[in-house]
C-alpha cells in the first residue's frame, strides 16, 4: 500500500490488519510482520525558513532531497544522519520519516544531541487511524506532553509518522579533525579528555587504530581550539581539514569499516569509560569494535551468533545492546530487554496508541 | 480560574489519612495543622491560593513510594512540589490533596567527570547542581532565572529553559535518566548515564509532564565543561522589524550566540527608571552574548557587528571589561523587578516563529491600547519565546480578569501565527483552558491516554494542564 495523503493513511490503517510501515526500507530493524505500508507517497518540503532555522517536511520526503535543500542555504540537519545501507546490505531511498522513526543520529550526537533533540513537531496516524499532532515548528514549546520525543525512535510502533519539523543548523565555516595513532585504551582516554575540555568537540571516535577528534566553527576559532586541544592532550596529532576530515567522519557515521565484513553487528549504548572493558570481556569471541560518542556508542562486529554473551557483557556494566545486523537464522531479540517497570509502561503506551496491535507488530519485543 | 470542588469524603477522612502517613514518615515530615499547611497554598502564580489537606516531606525514594501507595489506596489526589516557583500554578494544591514536597531530598549521589554526568536527588536546586561541579570546571546548562530557588524536580516537570538554551538546549536535552515513582508506588528507573535509553523514549515524555505521570525522585544530568569566557553586546534599533531581521541574519550567518535577548520600548523605559543601566531610549534593544576564548569572542562579535551595522542601529555597545558586561545585562536582569515596581504584572510565555515578531509586537500594542492595559515585552529572540509582561492593579476590582483575558488573547495570537501557548513555564492551571486553541480533541485525547498508562486513576496533579471538562470523566474514575 502506498498512500498519497495523510487522509489515505487513516483509511488504510482503519481498514488494515497487521502493517509493516516502511519509509525507504533502508534502516528499519526488528522483525515486524504484515502488509507493507510505504510512506514514499507523502513527500515534499512544506516549509523552510532559513532565518528561523526551521524546516517542515512530509514523512516520505527523501533524506537526500531534504539535505540538498538545506545545503542550498548552507544549512544541515545537525544530528548527522548515518547511511547504513552498505552496512545492512540494502538499497532504496532513505526517507526523513524513517530517520525520525529510528532516531538515527551520528557522531555529532555528543555535541548537539540526537534526532529527537532537533525534532520540533510531528503529525502521525495512530493505530486507530486518527491523525494526531504534537509539538510544532517553534524551538521552545512545553505545551502539553511531549509526544514528539515519544515518536522519535518508536520504530513505527506507535503510529505512522506523516510530517516532521526540525530545528536545523548552519554549516560551519570550517571543520578540522585531529587524528592520533594510538592504542585503543590510550585513544579512548584521549577522546574523554577532549570531551572534558572547553573546546566544543563535535565528534570523538576511535576506529581502525586511530583516535579522531573533530572541531567545527569559524576559521579563527577552530584554529585556536585545535592548538589548545593538542596541547591539552599531548602527543602527536595529525590534522585533517575540510573534505578529508568529512570523509573520515562519514566512515565512522556509516560504520563503513564493517560493511564488507561478515558477522553480526551490534550497537551498544554504554557509559563511555566502560566501553573498552566491555569489549575486552568479549575478546574470546574475536569481536571488533568502532567507538563513537567518546566511547558511549560501540559498534561491535561479532563473527558468530553469541547474542547471549553480548547482552550479558553489557548488562554487567549497564547500558543497552541492539542487534543492528543479524546473521542468517539468528533468533535473538533485536531490541534490548527492558526492566519490568519500563516494559510495562512501554506495553501500556503501545496498547493505547495501537489497541489492535497492528503497527509493526513483533518489533521491539 | 476554576478548580474542581474538593471531595467531601476525602476531607472528612483527614484524620485517618494523616495517621496513615504518620505510619510511614517521621512526625516532622507530615504537615497537617492548617496554620502550617498554609505555607503550601500557592506557587509563584500567587493570584490563586488554596491550602492542601496535608503536606509531606519525604527523604527517600522509598518514603515517596510509601506515601503514594497510601494515597493511591485511599484515592487521595497528590500534587508534587519542588520549590514552588512555578509561574503557571503547576504546584497549586486543591483542598483535598496531599502536597508531596521533595525539598528535603537534595543530595548529590554521584559525580562523574570522565563520563560527564551528575546524579542528584530531585529536590536539589538548579544552581546548586552547578555549584557541586563548578570548582572542577563544569556546569549544568539549563539556567532558568529562578535557578537560585527552583528544584531539578520542577525543572524536569516543566522542561524548563533558561537564558542560554539557544546554544545548550532546555532541560529535556540535558536529562539522561530519572527514577520515577508512579502513583501506585511502583518505582521505575528510566535512562541512565548513557545516551539514548533504547526502546520507546519514556524519558522524553516524562520530562515536561508537569507532575502528572509520576514523582521524580532522582535525576541523571549531563554536565558540560565551562567555556573559557563570555561577553555580551548591546544593539539598539528604532524598529522592531529591523531588530527582528538582524536576529535572523545573525542566525543565518551561522553564528551561534548563547543568548539573544530582546526588549521593547515600554520595557526599556521601565528598566531604565528602575535600574539605570544606561540603555538607549529606542524601540528595540538586543543583548547578544557569545562564548569562547577572548580571541574567539572577538571573532564572533566582529561578525555580529558587521551584520548589525548593515541595519543602521541607533547604538552598538561593546563591553570592554567585566563591569561594562555586567551593565549590559543589568537592565535585562532587572526587567521583571522593574515592571513589578510600576504595578502588579502577569508574565506570559508564548512562543512564535521569529519571522512573525514585528507583526505580533504590533498586535500586542494595539490590543493593549484597546483594553487599556500597558504591556512590555522581554523576549528570547533567538528561539521566539516571548515574555509579554502585562501590568494591572490587583486591588482594582476586575483588573485581574481584564488582564487574564488580554493574556489569553495574546496567547491565541501566538498560536494563530504558528507558535504555541507556552515555551518554558508550562500549562499548569494558567493555560489549561486554552489548550483547545492549540490542540484538536484527538491531539488532547492522545495525551490523556499517556496519563491513563502512567496514572490510570488520575490522582497525580489531576486538575492541571488539560481543560477540566475534557478530563472530568477520567478524574471521576
Ligand atoms: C522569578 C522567576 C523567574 C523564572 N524564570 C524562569 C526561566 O527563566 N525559565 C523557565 O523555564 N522558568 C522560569 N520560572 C518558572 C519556574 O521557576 C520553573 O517552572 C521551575 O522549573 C519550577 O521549579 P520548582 O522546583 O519551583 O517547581 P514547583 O513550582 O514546585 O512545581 C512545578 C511543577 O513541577 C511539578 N513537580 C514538582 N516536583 C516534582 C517531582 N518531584 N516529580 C514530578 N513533578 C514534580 C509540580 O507538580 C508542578 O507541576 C521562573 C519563575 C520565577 C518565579
Amino acid at each position: 500500500m502506498r498512500p498519497a495523503s495523510e487522509a489515505e493513511v487513516c483509511d488504510m490503517v482503519q481498514a488494515a490488519g497487521p502493517l509493516v510501515i516502511r519509509g525507504g526500507g533502508t534502516r528499519g530493524i526488528g522483525r515486524a510482520v504484515g502488509q507493507v505500508l510505504e510512506t514514499s507517497g507523502l513527500a515534499g518540503i512544506s516549509l523552510y525558513e532559513p532565518g528561523a532555522l526551521t524546516l517542515v517536511a512530509q514523512a516520505g520526503t527523501p533524506l537526500a532531497e531534504t539535505e540538498a535543500i538545506l545545503a542550498g542555504e548552507r544549512q544541515r540537519l545537525a544530528f548527522e544522519v548515518p547511511d547504513l545501507r552498505p552496512l545492512l546490505g540494502r538499497g532504496g531511498v532513505s526517507t526523513i520519516g524513517g530517520v525520525v522513526a529510528a532516531n538515527a543520529s551520528g557522531p555529532r550526537r555528543v555535541q548537539v544531541g540526537a534526532c529527537r533533540d532537533a525534532l520540533l513537531g510531528v503529525r502521525f496516524v495512530d493505530g486507530r487511524g486518527e491523525v494526531i499532532k504534537n509539538g510544532g515548528r517553534v524551538m521552545k514549546n512545553v505545551t502539553g506532553y511531549d509526544l514528539v520525543k515519544l515518536l522519535a525512535g518508536s520504530h513505527g510502533a506507535l503510529g505512522v509518522i506523516t510530517e516532521v519539523s526540525f530545528k536545523v543548523q548552519a554549516m560551519p565555516e570550517v571543520e578540522t579533525t585531529l587524528v592520533g595513532d594510538l592504542e585503543e585504551m590510550a585513544g579512548l582516554v584521549a577522546l574523554r579528555a577532549a570531551l572534558r575540555s572547553p573546546f566544543d568537540v563535535s565528534g570523538a571516535a576511535y576506529a581502525e587504530g586511530r583516535a579522531m577528534i573533530r572541531l567545527e566553527g569559524l576559521a579563527g576559532s577552530v584554529g585556536y581550539r585545535r592548538q589548545a586541544l593538542a596541547a591539552v592532550l599531548g602527543g602527536d596529532w595529525d590534522v585533517m581539514e575540510g573534505a578529508a576530515s568529512a570523509d573520515l567522519w562519514r566512515r565512522v557515521r556509516d560504520v563503513a569499516a564493517f560493511a564488507d565484513m561478515a558477522g553480526a553487528v551490534w550497537k551498544l549504548s554504554v557509559k563511555p569509560s566502560d566501553a573498552a572493558e566491555i569489549v575486552a570481556s568479549l575478546a574470546a569471541l574475536e569481536v571488533q569494535a568502532i567507538y563513537d560518542w567518546g566511547g558511549g556508542l560501540v559498534w561491535l562486529l561479532v563473527p558468530q551468533d553469541d547474542a547471549g554473551a553480548v547482552r550479558v557483557a553489557v548488562a554487567a556494566k549497564g547500558g543497552h545492546a541492539t542487534l543492528v545486523r543479524g546473521l542468517a537464522g539468528m533468533t535473538a531479540a533485536v531490541f534490548p530487554p527492558e526492566p519490568a517497570g519500563v516494559a510495562a509502561l512501554t506495553a501500556g503506551l503501545r496498547a493505547q496508541f495501537d489497541p489492535r496491535g497492528i503497527l509493526n507488530a513483533g518489533i521491539m519485543g | 480560574m476554576e478548580m474542581p470542588l474538593p471531595d467531601a469524603a476525602i476531607l472528612s477522612r483527614k484524620a485517618e489519612i494523616v495517621a496513615r502517613l504518620l505510619g510511614v514518615l517521621p512526625t516532622d515530615a507530615v504537615i497537617h495543622d492548617p496554620a502550617e499547611t498554609r505555607a503550601y497554598e500557592c506557587d509563584a502564580l500567587t493570584a490563586y491560593r488554596c491550602a492542601p489537606l496535608a503536606a509531606v516531606l519525604p527523604r527517600s525514594t522509598d518514603e515517596v513510594a510509601a506515601v503514594l501507595r497510601i494515597c493511591h489506596e485511599m484515592r487521595v489526589p497528590v500534587v508534587p512540589r519542588g520549590s514552588g516557583t512555578s509561574l503557571a500554578g503547576g504546584a497549586l494544591p486543591t483542598a483535598d490533596c496531599v502536597i508531596l514536597g521533595v525539598a528535603r531530598m537534595n543530595a548529590v549521589l554521584e559525580t562523574d567527570y570522565d563520563n560527564r554526568f551528575i546524579r542528584v536527588q530531585s529536590g536539589r536546586t538548579n544552581l546548586s547542581v552547578t555549584g557541586a561541579v563548578e570548582a572542577d570546571g563544569f556546569f549544568y546548562a539549563p539556567d532558568p532565572s529562578s535557578q537560585l530557588a527552583c528544584a531539578i524536580a520542577g525543572n524536569i516537570a516543566m522542561n524548563s529553559g533558561g537564558a542560554h538554551c539557544l546554544k545548550y538546549g532546555v532541560t529535556t536535552n540535558n536529562l539522561l535518566g530519572v527514577t520515577l515513582v508512579q502513583m501506585d508506588g511502583t518505582i521505575v528507573t528510566v535512562g541512565g548515564p548513557w545516551l539514548d535509553a533504547g526502546g520507546i523514549d519514556l524519558l522524553g515524555v516524562i520530562c515536561g509532564s508537569e507532575g502528572q505521570l509520576g514523582v521524580v525522585t532522582e535525576a541523571t544530568l549531563r554536565i558540560l565543561p565551562k567555556p573559557e569566557g563570555a561577553r555580551p553586546v548591546l544593539v539598539g534599533f528604532n524598529s522592531n522589524e529591523v531588530a527582528g531581521t538582524c536576529v535572523s541574519d545573525i542566525i543565518k550567518a551561522g553564528i551561534l550566540p548563547v543568548a539573544i535577548e530582546f526588549m521593547d520600548r515600554p520595557c526599556i523605559r521601565a528598566t531604565e527608571a528602575f535600574a539605570h543601566a544606561g540603555y538607549p531610549d529606542c524601540e528595540a534593544l538586543l543583548i547578544i552574548e557569545v562564548e569562547g576564548s577572548p580571541a574567539e569572542i572577538d571573532e564572533q562579535l566582529a561578525r555580529i557587528k558587521a551584520i548589525a551595522l548593515t541595519h543602521d542601529p541607533v547604538e552598538f555597545r561593546e563591553a570592554a571589561d567585566e563591569d561594562q558586561a555586567r551593565r549590559i545585562w543589568l537592565g535585562r536582569k532587572s526587567a521583571f523587578g522593574a515592571m513589578g515596581q510600576i504595578n502588579d504584572y502577569m508574565c506570559l510565555d508564548g512562543t512564535i516563529p521569529v519571522s512573525s515578531l514585528p507583526y505580533v509586537l504590533r498586535r500586542i500594542g494595539e490590543m493593549g491600547a484597546e483594553c487599556g492595559l500597558d504591556v512590555g515585552n522581554v523576549f528570547h529572540a533567538g528561539d521566539g519565546n516571548m515574555h509579554p509582561l502585562i501590568l494591572f492593579d490587583a486591588n482594582k476590582p476586575g483588573d485581574l480578569e481584564r488582564c487574564e483575558a488580554f493574556g489569553a488573547d495574546i496567547l491565541k495570537l501566538c498560536v494563530e501565527v504558528g507558535g504555541c501557548l507556552t515555551g518554558e513555564h508550562g500549562v499548569g492551571i494558567e493555560k489549561r483552558d486554552l489548550m483547545s486553541v492549540q490542540f484538536a480533541p484527538a491531539d488532547l485525547e492522545a495525551q490523556f491516554r499517556v496519563k491513563d498508562v502512567f496514572d490510570p486513576a488520575w490522582l497525580l496533579n489531576p486538575a492541571k494542564v488539560f481543560p477540566l471538562e475534557a478530563t472530568a470523566s477520567r478524574r471521576a474514575g
